[in-house]
């Protein structure tokens, strides 16, 4: 499909995966601050997609989306080295405490004011693998969605699309305007490109140019610049947002505590592991 | 008015088993409240499906009969749910996270502006005090689930938006029938009043639906591997070890991240819960993601070199050392004294 805008929705996650012995604070909380901040894993997946079309296809353009503090500028950067055309930070405090829904609904309206053809979400977010974002960003559009997305091609105006189920593949066809999540099992994100790295690392937001040194200065003008949208921009009710447009609450966090239970404390050796084996027999655990 | 309605998905044009959980589930949350179960069924040629879900102590069951519904389709069910729903009012809607339900719940949460926890472990009924209004939410109910990076459970409610909303994967509620002759009432929805043209947009091509392969979920033996096995190489070890035993393999999060074992093997809070009678934990830390999905279990090993690991303190035995030495052990003399 010649022509078409695609927006690519990202989040930037901390790193739950590579969760290191000194991730937990003292007191059994997360500390946050020492977890990377990463792309999103599955929306490095829907980001591949997107920039398959634009490579297959005539004047496609593609724009990285994403709402954050202005740190996430950076998965912004990532996107560019990557093939993106260009990318819009929303970052505003009003955003902050949003749950699934207070944010969908932003992300809604800042895609409205984009007027994209087809907008590529990841499956879900591994902070906290909710995957609600993708669907609610399509209802609130009044688009209809198409999950779990592995492979997709055109066919004439409709899209053709592979669904990863469960049990087993489901295929599908979606007419456009349309919102697909990406699943973590359709093909990686190519890597960086080295010359859109030249191009592109000096691109910044407003907010972040601000707090830049002399030296950035000098270095020249970046290609471009990367957008940066409030709650203004995107017309946003901020009643909508934040902490009062989220129905979900947190009512209470507990630390868990672990009970001990009386355990039997074994070492690896031959004695050891040979009378647990009989132990486990004749109390017919196992055999 | 106001009752707790369960989405029940189907399975090869049966009830799903963890909308069979969730009814079992729903029937003793709906007591607590005093309100009646409901269950929605949405599909094509379901004569008589009522009577598999009324033993569950169903109340209503709203069925959705129409050729158009005959395979799940994001647009169609959607509509139909939520315009049923706009209709009764549930004060809580309950769904199997499963790839359908994650499909489904998040687009009637947002069409109806109603809040949706995602994979809950636990689900109970509580009041909620707001000191700053002095007001007391009576009767909510706590959506509980481990939250970002674990050692936190939290505890999450909707106080001012219905229905409250909750998926809950297979296998973490049990499943129970109340009485086989219990007797509901059946009402049929008329779908064409729904569904618009528009949400027929996307069309199923076709679709290769595969029987369950890997069944941990009834083993009664597992060998469990988590990162600390190392490599795909290593987990041959622990399906020597699990035949030999009777069991299943599964695995952790971090190594089915790494590749070392399928998504189907994965037990946990977004994996599958298991109550087998043993299980060996060899090479995994044990936070509690992990551990929402198997601290039921009758018997619990747990392999590591760390003394220090989580898991130990759930574990009864523990045995510290290297899972490459602890396994051929295990092997050995389970061939050496078994009969
Ligand atoms: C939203 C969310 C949902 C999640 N859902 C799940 C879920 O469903 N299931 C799940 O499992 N996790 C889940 N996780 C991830 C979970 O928090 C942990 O990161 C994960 O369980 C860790 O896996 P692990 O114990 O295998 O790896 P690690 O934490 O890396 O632990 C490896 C262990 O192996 C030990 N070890 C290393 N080498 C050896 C050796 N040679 N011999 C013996 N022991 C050794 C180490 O001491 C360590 O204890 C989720 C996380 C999030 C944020
Ligand atoms: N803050 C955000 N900014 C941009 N995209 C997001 C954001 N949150 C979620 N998404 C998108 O929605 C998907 C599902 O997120 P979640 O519902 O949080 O699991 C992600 O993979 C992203 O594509």
């Amino acid at each position: 499909m010649n022509g078409i805008k695609i927006v690519v929705l990202a989040k930037q996650v901390p790193d739950t995966r590579n969760v290191g012995p000194d991730a937990m604070k003292a007191d059994g909380t997360v500390n946050r601050s020492v977890l990377p901040a990463i792309f999103n894993p599955e929306d490095l997946n829907a980001l591949e997609q997107a920039l398959r079309i634009k490579e297959s296809y005539e004047g496609v353009t593609v724009t990285l989306l994403t709402m954050g503090p202005v740190r996430a500028a950076e998965i912004i950067r990532e996107g560019l080295y990557r093939g993106a055309d260009d990318g819009i930070l929303l970052t505003d405090r009003a955003f902050a405490g949003s749950d699934t829904l207070a944010t969908s609904y932003a992300l809604a309206l800042a895609v409205r004011r984009l007027a994209p053809d087809l907008v590529i979400g990841g499956r879900q977010a591994i902070d906290g693998d909710t995957a609600q974002v993708g669907p609610q960003v399509a209802e609130k559009l009044g688009w209809p969605q198409v999950t779990y997305a592995e492979e997709m091609h055109f066919e004439g105006e409709r899209l053709i699309i592979r669904r990863r189920l469960e049990r087993g593949v489901e295929n599908v066809s979606a007419p456009l305007p349309l919102v697909v999540t990406v699943n973590g099992t359709a093909p990686a994100c190519r890597y960086r490109n080295a010359k859109l790295v030249m191009k592109y690392k000096y691109a910044r937001t407003d907010t972040e140019l601000q707090a830049e040194s002399s030296d950035y200065i000098a270095a020249g003008r970046p290609a471009i610049k990367i957008t940066e949208w409030g709650v203004d921009a995107i017309g946003a009710d901020p009643e909508k947002l934040g902490l009062s447009g989220s129905p979900t609450k947190v009512k209470e966090i507990e630390n868990v505590i672990l009970q001990s239970k009386e355990s039997k404390r074994l070492t690896a050796s031959d004695g050891d592991i040979e009378s647990l084996v009989r132990e486990l027999l004749e109390n017919h655990t196992i055999g | 008015m106001n009752n707790l309605f369960v989405f029940c998905e189907l399975d090869e044009g049966r009830p799903a088993e963890v909308s069979l959980e969730l009814l079992t589930r729903g029937r003793s949350l709906a007591d607590t409240l005093g309100c009646r179960l409901e269950a929605l069924v949405l599909g094509s040629g379901l004569d008589g499906i009522e009577n598999e879900l009324f033993p569950y102590g169903v109340d209503v069951v709203h069925l959705g009969d129409d050729p158009v519904l005959e395979h799940y389709r994001t647009m169609p069910y959607t509509s139909v749910i939520t315009g049923l729903f706009k209709q009764e009012q549930p004060q809580i809607a309950l769904m199997g996270a499963t790839t359908t339900g994650r499909d489904l719940g998040p687009r009637v949460s947002s069409a109806l502006h109603s809040g949706l926890t995602a994979d809950c472990t636990s689900l109970e009924i509580g009041d909620h005090y707001v000191k700053k209004t002095d007001t007391t939410y009576k009767n909510l109910l706590y959506q509980i689930r481990p939250a970002f990076g674990g050692n936190i459970i939290a505890t999450i409610i909707n106080p001012d938006h219905r229905p409250q909303m909750a998926t809950v994967r297979e296998g973490v509620m049990k499943r129970e029938i109340i009485n086989k002759n219990y007797r509901g009432e059946l009402r049929r929805i008329d779908v064409s009043a729904f569904i618009k043209p528009e949400d027929l947009a996307v069309e199923i091509i076709e679709r290769h639906m595969e029987a369950r392969k890997v069944d941990i979920k009834s083993a009664q033996i597992i060998v469990s591997g988590g990162y600390g096995v190392g490599s795909k190489e290593n987990f041959a070890m622990l399906y020597e070890l699990a035949s030999l035993l009777g069991g299943e393999v599964a695995a952790s999060r971090a190594a089915v991240d790494a590749g070392y074992a399928g998504h189907e093997r994965q037990v946990g809070q977004t994996g599958v819960t298991v109550r087998p009678k043993l299980y060996i934990a060899c090479g995994i830390s044990g936070q509690i993601q992990h551990t929402a999905g198997m601290n039921q279990s009758g018997k619990i090993i747990a392999i590591n070199n760390d003394p220090m690991a989580p898991i130990n303190s759930i574990a009864d035995y523990v045995i510290n050392g290297d899972v490459a030495e602890v396994i051929p052990r295990l092997i050995k003399y389970y061939k050496a004294n078994a009969r």
